[in-house]
């Protein structure tokens, strides 16, 4: 069923064009960042890139400290892929897809040291403070590693902590204006780089997406550097096509960098 | 202690500002928002579609299956953990039967329409939003209806009848009654009627009237936000 519309899509590429009109490398526009859309969330953010949209939104909590972190907080990335948000979504628990959206989400946020973790610690080994991020699209039209990844960071920056009352007892009713102890400077956002035939292309929608053969998801510091890396898709690709794909992640991430504010 | 005066200062039978829009989920055949206060629905409806799993196709007519869920940001205390609860289970059946009566899907054998209420925001009233929401969502989605469904919370606090509590009424020290009703603007029946807390007979029948009232006024809201979004525009490219 799909061959036909893989045809297609390589035939526009062929013309420098895609199924709505863009270039290859074009994101969708416009791209909207609506921060605090919930809240009773610590921090929130909505992403709108095209017709995608998702929900990112931030809670806090007191808990205990990994044993193999004593001194340091926890963070935590989950993803729903609600059946509201693409008709081939069904209820349940999180499935591959879920799991790797929050896992590559976690990463590029873990990974960057963009939370300093140690800073999170109240009583070290005894009470630190829990990130805890979920991410949800309302609308699934296309290329949610990147808007997610997006609103997840947006949140992030726009997260208070509540209040603590005798040093352990959350009162969420009552938000500090304290923000998270995060280092600007490791802001980090991916892009993730699809192949088709010899194509690259960037931001696809959903018919796109069901005919791409393999994709690398590239997160960067906004020094440039690197901070996390995936492949996906069934198809192999050369050391080349690595090197380009990242460097078109590399390059179309300073577009997206504009949104941050 | 008399409860003369709202935590919000509203009136007594004046509900927190309302917004409602349709059409805002492009992918679903039917979406809508509904606000209230700081509560926030949003519902899509998916369908009529294939029945899975098939055991629960039904080769008289199609079923309408709806799901509810507060996403895990959306309370005002911790997060709410994702997947369903007992509570968001009750929540969804209640949610089906209010809205059953007015939907057609006689011509649908072996089919589905999935209905989806999110709420990214919550303060009280949330099955209430989530109804009203859905009511235009179906609609949107050219589901055969015979009426709408408008949905509100009633109650009273310390015999004081009012109407759309939020939370830090629900929790008022003080004898306190919550009665989320659903209404039929059209054919002046009631579809949905909870009420927990402790309230006198004739306070019931006052706080029912009360939310048919604010009922009727968010019928109008539902029709315009309809109306709104099958509006013939102008050229607007």
């Amino acid at each position: 069923m799909n061959a036909d519309l893989k045809k297609h899509v390589l035939e526009l590429l062929g013309k420098d064009t895609r199924l709505d009109g863009r270039k290859a490398l074009d994101f969708r526009k416009p791209v909207e960042v609506k921060v605090g859309i919930s809240k009773n969330a610590e921090g929130s953010c909505q992403v709108t890139m095209g017709e995608t949209v998702v929900m990112a939104g931030i809670k806090l909590a007191v808990e205990k400290p990994y044993p193999d972190s004593p001194d340091a907080g926890c963070l935590m990335v989950n993803a729903e892929l609600l059946p509201m948000s693409n008709p081939e979504f069904e209820s349940g628990p999180p499935g591959i897809q879920a799991i790797e959206l929050a896992r590559l989400v976690d990463r590029g946020i873990r990974e960057s040291k963009i939370i300093d973790m140690k800073k999170l610690a109240i009583i070290p080994g005894e009470k630190v403070w829990s990130v805890m991020i979920d991410v949800l699209p309302i609308n699934d039209a296309g290329n949610l590693f990147d808007t997610a990844a997006l609103a997840a960071l947006v949140a992030l920056k726009s997260a208070v902590f509540p209040k603590l009352e005798e040093g352990e007892v959350v009162n969420y009713k009552e938000k500090t204006t304290k923000k998270l102890p995060l280092d600007l400077k490791k802001d980090t956002l991916s892009v993730t780089v699809w192949k088709i035939g010899k194509h690259f292309i960037v931001d696809p929608i959903t018919d796109e997406e069901k005919v791409m053969e393999a994709r690398i998801t590239v997160a960067t510091l906004a020094d440039g550097n690197l901070c996390a890396l995936q492949k996906g898709g069934d198809t192999p690709l050369t050391t080349d096509e690595v090197m380009k794909m990242i460097d078109i992640g590399i390059e179309k991430t300073k577009e997206l960098r504009k949104y941050l504010k | 202690m008399a409860y003369t005066k709202r935590l919000d200062k509203r009136k007594f039978d004046e509900p927190r500002e309302m917004e409602a829009k349709v059409g805002i989920i492009p992918r679903a055949d039917g979406s809508a928002m509904f606000r209230m206060g700081n509560t926030i629905a949003y519902a899509a409806v998916y369908g009529p579609r294939s029945m899975f799993p098939r055991f629960l196709q039904d080769p008289q007519r199609g079923t309408l299956r709806c799901h509810y869920n507060m996403m895990p940001f959306s309370s005002g205390g911790e997060r709410v953990r994702p997947g369903p609860s007992r509570r968001s289970r009750e929540i969804s059946m209640i949610t089906e039967k209010a809205l059953l009566p007015v939907i057609d899907l006689s011509h649908f054998p072996n089919a589905v329409v999935d209905v989806f209420v999110e709420l990214p925001q919550t303060d009280s009233g949330t099955r209430c939003a989530g109804i009203t929401a859905a009511a235009m969502a179906l609609a949107d989605a050219g589901i055969v209806m015979k009426d709408l469904v408008s949905s509100i919370s009633v109650g009273s606090i310390d015999g004081q009848v009012l109407v759309d509590l939020t939370y830090d009424e629900e929790a008022y020290e003080g004898v306190v009654a919550d009665i989320p009703v659903a209404y039929l603007p059209g054919s002046e029946k009631l579809t949905l009627l909870q009420m927990d807390g402790i309230v006198a007979k004739d306070i019931l029948k006052k706080a029912i009237e009360l939310g048919k009232k604010t009922c009727k006024d968010i019928y109008e809201l539902q029709k315009n936000a309809l109306k709104e979004k099958f509006k013939i525009k102008g050229d607007s490219k």
